[in-house]
């Protein structure tokens, strides 16, 4: 097989599994829509045989009998085709809106289904796509999915019909004049296939110089300023010029043979028109025998017959090139449709895990019983399956790695041997240069990724037993980068705790300091945030992602830059809300600052994914740990 | 709005004409094709001789062709027309914002000028090759098939005539019902792929308070709700196709209905059979050019919308320019404040700097410290001219900053953006920003400068590392110091660092400080600073508290009269425990 063959096939399989997943969903609706098709296109067709039968039946008859003689048949015919039209009409307005409920309907649900896929993926894939391309699926993708089912889909089957309909009747009219058309529609298909091949595969280009385009152009936008500030603006102008070039000429080409595709179709079916009608002539003229499904009938083809040819030889040809211009939409539709399904294909996260989280009632003698309700105090509960008992382990939030190793490619390991004990509540301090792997070890303890050698226990348990969802419900999480969500600022803290009151909110708001700018938002906690809070500072949105964890109120933290860009005064506000959030909990804090981590019960000094100095801080100032005063800048006071 | 979108068709005149003029003569002989298709079946019937169906035929085939070749130079024509023009907008676009001042950058966000220049760019070109193409081909269609259906017989044309205005009705109808639905759903539409994008860059958030099933819910409803909106626009849209066939269903039965009639009566003579044919035809194509009309009234709609906001773009007028007779040459790197005050917008209330006033000495150090939102990366970017001052005035080297040539002046100032951008391409691609010209040890002696060099000579690739968009793969430190070492090699005569080391760990930071002391003891460096630590052995210190200087001097002297100050440095330097314990 070649290339192009295995692109066809693959096309097709694509297309294949688009109607499958269609038909699964909306098999009633599409089966009535095809019937209304089937309807719709045989009036459309029919003129032509009524045109036919009018000129044989009515016309040439009533030239020599008179009109009253053929009155009765004509008002036969009309109402007989004005029947057909009313009902052709009616299915017409039944499946167009068929259609418009169907391709919503399908796109909302290919929607849905991509968004829950992408919640369970692993945070790898997030970590190893480009945001872009992720969201191109539900842009891009998902428009040209709606052309081709909303018109292309249903605009195919019509003509597909209506060729058929046009097949049967033009050969029970003429078979000579049949192969005519026949032959033009050869030229007709190679053509389509020829200038819409060049014009696909220029439409493919295209969009890649789009893209590209658009990626320079993104680049360059975002960097304007400095741009400006190196006064590079020649330098910019030439290699836009280049490419916006390369994207002229790819557009150029790919709308020229879009563009003549058209006509070139449209006149081929004009040049057959003119075609059937010299051999109609000539076939009356030498009185050929006409040959239809009937056999050969002795006289030779009528006058009416051609007319009625032409107007079918017109409609034919109409059709083919109605599923032409088709092409270019189905190849963009079906491009859509595989890089969808590439996202729903895709190994969601697995979760073996079967330790779960559950409130329980601790009594005086520390023996566990699970509870309905909220109570305050967590406990795993672990099921054995050997003998079919279940063991309750109090939550207190200690953790322990062992000798861990990780990489996030296997062949590149950036953690080695890394050993970290947090007994309940401690707090635990990471430092470290940038690319250290302190992150990192965050990023095992929840596991958004699993470690490679050595364990992890968090009460004693494996974690790799512990349910994934309830693993992570019991830490609390603040990250440099804060992600707000579109909504209200007491929407934002919520996401903390689902069934928060509003008195809840607020409290966790107090406690992290951020009350105050809240409360001089132009409406308070209901100020509306877009577009990631845009609206707000750096330092205001981290003290509202500390509120946010602080409802969480989970027994562990890890606090990952979590005040970096609040400058040093405000971050003196939020020390005293944190130091709150942190009491009684375990804690890993990562930081530059040494006044975010002075007061840690262990400092761990990272270098390249290896602990290199441990301990207290007046230990480690006293031990002339040099590194970690060189990472926190302690040096400058000793 | 046209006359400036116009200009972009510049050289593209003659295919922007001759796309046109070849539709036209296409559409002629597409109407004059079954005109004279009826002739010939007339002459046949009449006189059925080779000689005449060879004659007729050959012509009409000739015709064929003709209308074939026309058909072909219009699209070949139209697409370079369209495609140019594009081309030409873009550029434009994109030369305007070149040419934009910080003050016309911060107008407009990234996102929304890379729309413009592609997807706002492409709508236009559609709209563009619509008008030139089928825009003139429609009503020149209607019209030519008009006529011809008149000269075929009077009586059955106007059928057409009727019913052409009760199609154009119900199209326009549809067309403006559909409009407003359109923009409010497309409004919903936006918003839930904003929602989407917010999820994906949130994914770590979201995983972390385990919020898939929540986030599920709430697309769930949006989905919902975009679904809804969507059917209900969409069905009203759905009615053009039955109404379209109605009419033209309609007119084809008066047409087989009355044409038989008249035939029949006039004994086949002038209106027969083939006639009847033709009118078919015709009805045909006055029904689907009108269809065409309205498809392209819809895409000039979208493509206004889009327009609009190229023309917004270019029409943006930017506030800084060079003087005539300007300065080429900066003396030194001495800098003066004179009751320089600044707001950001002339209708804002509030002054982002009241009545600065500030001497710096060429070749001294001056550290920059205050809180979020005291205007430090305000008081340096007049420096080098980002933007003008409200009152007042700056001087670098002892002259306005406003008489320099920009050019000159920013080459003597370099800026060390807080928000810091390298581009995809080699590191020495990107050092080169700074000098085009430096030689591969000049690059390598301002990385050791900006202590970049260690890291880059630890890359398989060294120097010739490819940097990917948004430099996604170095950390956030190595990104600062590449970006350092970038703006050493303009040689500048003034060095301006807005926070941007705040990614280095504090080891690194003090090796940079040390660097510049000893290095480039001439330059005049300014350093914006979080740390204490970056600014502390500053000859002298700036403190912002809220637009104003609250205070300047060296480190001891701060320490001795300014509470701000003293309250950050201890702060940040409080030793371990002392206070706790």
């Amino acid at each position: 097989m070649n290339k192009a063959q295995k692109d066809s096939a693959g096309t097709m399989r694509v297309l294949g599994r688009l109607l499958k997943y269609l038909f699964r969903y909306y098999k009633g609706s599409l089966i009535a829509v095809m019937a209304c098709i089937v309807v719709t296109a045989a009036a459309g067709i029919s003129s032509s045989v009524f045109l036919e039968l009018l000129i044989d039946d009515v016309i040439a008859p009533g030239i020599t009998q008179g009109f009253d003689a053929v009155s009765a048949t004509l008002t036969k015919i009309i109402l007989v085709m004005a029947g057909l039209y009313v009902l052709g009409v009616a299915c017409s307005f039944i499946y167009t809106r068929l259609m418009a409920v169907i391709t919503q309907g399908f796109l909302k649900k290919m929607r849905t289904d991509m968004f829950n896929k992408m919640q369970s993926l692993p945070l790898r894939y997030f970590d190893t796509n480009n945001y872009g391309d992720i969201m191109s699926c539900y842009t891009n993708d998902i428009d040209s999915l709606r052309q081709l089912i909303s018109q292309s889909l249903p605009n195919i089957f019509y003509s597909f019909v209506s060729i058929l309909y046009l097949l049967v009747v033009m050969f029970n009219s003429s078979v000579w004049l049949s192969l005519i058309v026949f032959l033009c529609v050869g030229m007709m298909i190679s053509s389509t296939k020829s200038i819409g091949g060049r014009s696909a595969k220029y439409f493919v280009r295209q969009q890649r110089t789009v893209g590209k385009t658009e990626g320079f152009v993104e680049e360059m936008m975002a960097g304007q300023k400095v741009v400006k500030v190196f006064c590079h603006e020649r330098e910019a102008k030439r290699d836009f010029d280049e490419i916006n070039y390369e994207l002229f000429k790819d557009s150029e080409a790919a709308n020229k043979f879009g563009n003549i595709l058209m006509p070139v179709i449209n006149n081929i079916g004009h040049i057959a028109y003119v075609l059937v009608a010299i051999a109609g002539g000539l076939l009356v003229l030498y009185g050929v025998p006409n040959l239809t499904f009937a056999g050969l009938s002795a006289t030779g083809i009528t006058i009416g017959a051609i007319v009625g040819f032409l107007n079918m030889s017109r409609q034919f040809t109409l059709n083919i090139s109605q599923v032409s211009q088709q092409v270019n939409m189905v190849v963009m539709g079906v491009a859509g449709a595989k890089r969808i399904f590439g996202l729903l294909d895709q190994t969601p996260e697995t979760d073996e895990g079967y330790v779960t989280l559950v409130n329980a009632n601790i009594d005086e003698n520390g023996n566990i019983t699970e509870s309905e309700t909220r109570t305050g105090k967590w406990a795993w509960r672990h099921p054995h399956k050997a003998d079919g008992t279940v063991t309750y382990t109090e939550l207190k939030g200690d953790i322990r790695m062992f000798n861990v190793d990780f990489g996030y490619v296997p062949e590149k390991i950036v953690l080695h041997d890394v050993s970290v004990y947090a007994k309940p509540g401690q707090k635990i301090a990471l430092v470290g240069a940038t690319g250290a792997g302190k992150t990192t070890i965050t990023n095992l303890i929840n596991r958004f990724y699993d470690i490679a050698d050595g364990k992890i226990r968090y009460d004693g348990i494996n974690i790799n037993k512990i349910k994934k969802g309830d693993l992570r419900r019991s830490l609390g999480i603040v990250l440099q980068d804060v992600n707000l969500f579109t909504g209200t600022v007491m929407d934002n803290i919520r996401y903390g705790k689902l069934d928060a009151t509003d008195e809840e909110c607020i409290a966790a708001a107090k406690l992290a300091n951020a009350h105050d700018f809240i409360t001089r938002l132009p409406e308070g906690y209901n100020t509306m945030l877009t577009g990631d809070g845009s609206n707000l500072s750096q330092g205001q949105k981290q003290l509202l992602s500390i509120a946010r964890a602080a409802l969480a109120n989970a027994p562990v933290m890890i606090l990952d830059e979590a005040t970096s860009s609040i400058d040093t005064r405000t971050e003196a506000l939020v020390q005293a809300g944190m130091d709150k959030l942190m009491e009684g909990r375990t804690v890993f804090v990562i930081a530059h600052r040494l006044s975010t981590i002075r007061n840690s019960d262990a400092i761990m000094v990272l270098d390249h994914g290896r602990i290199i100095e441990r301990g207290m801080h007046d230990q480690l100032i006293a031990e002339k740990g040099t590194d970690y005063q060189l990472y926190t800048g302690a040096f400058e006071f000793e | 709005m046209i006359k400036q979108l116009a200009k972009s068709i510049g050289q593209y005149k003659k295919p922007t004409i001759l796309a046109p003029v070849f539709v036209t003569l296409e559409v002629a002989m597409e109407c004059f094709i079954p005109w004279y298709m009826v002739v010939m079946l007339d002459r046949i019937s009449a006189d059925n001789s080779m000689g005449n169906i060879l004659t007729y035929g050959g012509i009409l085939l000739i015709l064929s062709f003709l209308a074939l070749a026309f058909g072909i130079l219009s699209g070949k024509y139209a697409a370079t027309a369209s495609a140019g023009f594009a081309r030409n907008l873009r550029q434009n676009l994109y030369y305007s914002v070149q040419d934009f001042s910080f003050a016309n950058i911060d107008k407009f966000s990234t996102s929304s000028l890379v729309t413009r220049m592609t997807t706002d760019v492409t709508n236009v070109q559609m709209a563009f090759m619509m008008i030139i193409r089928v825009a003139v081909r429609s009503p020149i269609m209607l019209i030519f098939s008009l006529v011809m259906a008149f000269t075929i017989n009077t009586t059955l044309a106007w059928i057409f005539l009727a019913l052409v205005p009760v199609l154009g009705s119900i199209l326009v109808f549809v067309v403006f019902k559909v409009d407003p639905l359109f923009n409010k759903v497309f409004k919903k539409y936006d918003a839930m792929n904003e929602s989407v994008q917010e999820n994906i860059r949130g994914i770590r958030v979201v995983k972390s308070f385990v919020r898939e099933d929540y986030e599920k819910k709430k697309f769930e409803r949006t989905a919902e709700d975009v679904r809804k909106d969507f059917v209900r626009a969409e069905k009203i849209v759905a009615f053009n196709t039955p109404a379209m066939q109605f009419c033209m269903w309609f007119a084809i039965l008066m047409i087989c209905f009355l044409g038989s009639a008249i035939s029949v009566k006039g004994g086949g003579e002038g209106f027969n059979s083939s006639a009847l044919s033709s009118m078919i035809v015709y009805a045909a194509q006055i029904l689907s050019s009108l269809m065409m009309l309205a498809m392209v009234l819809v895409m000039i709609t979208i493509g206004r919308t889009s327009a609009e906001r190229i023309v917004e773009v270019l029409e943006e007028k930017s506030t800084l320019t060079s003087p005539e007779n300007a300065i080429k040459e900066v003396a030194d790197g001495s800098i003066t404040f004179e009751n320089v005050s600044f707001k950001y917008a002339a209708e804002a209330e509030k002054f982002a700097l009241k009545n600065v006033n500030l001497t710096i000495n060429s070749g001294e150090t001056i550290g920059i410290l205050g809180g979020t939102g005291s205007s430090k990366t305000t008081l340096v970017s007049l420096i080098p001219r980002l933007y003008d001052v409200t009152e007042g005035s700056v001087k670098v080297g002892g002259k306005d900053v406003r008489e320099y040539d920009l050019e000159s002046l920013r080459n003597a100032v370099s800026v060390v953006l807080q928000k810091n951008v390298l581009f995809s391409g080699s590191i020495k691609k990107n050092l080169r920003w700074g000098n085009e010209n430096a030689s591969d040890e000049e690059l390598v002696r301002v990385c050791k400068l900006a202590q970049a060099d260690d890291f880059i000579q630890g890359f398989p690739d060294k120097y010739d590392t490819y940097i990917e968009q948004g430099g996604t793969n170095v950390s956030g430190g190595q990104k600062q110091r590449l970006c350092i070492a970038r703006a050493l090699l303009k040689k500048p005569k003034i060095l301006i660092l807005d926070d941007s080391t705040s990614a280095v760990d504090t080891k690194t930071d003090a090796l940079i400080r040390k660097a510049f002391r000893d290095e480039i003891p001439d330059t005049t460096k300014i350093i914006i600073a979080q740390r204490v630590s970056s600014v502390e052995d500053a000859d002298k210190i700036v403190v912002m508290n809220d637009g104003e200087i609250a205070d300047f001097g060296t480190h001891d002297e701060l320490m001795q009269r300014s509470p701000i100050y003293r309250e950050v440095y201890e702060s940040q330097n409080r030793k371990g425990g002392e206070d706790n314990e």
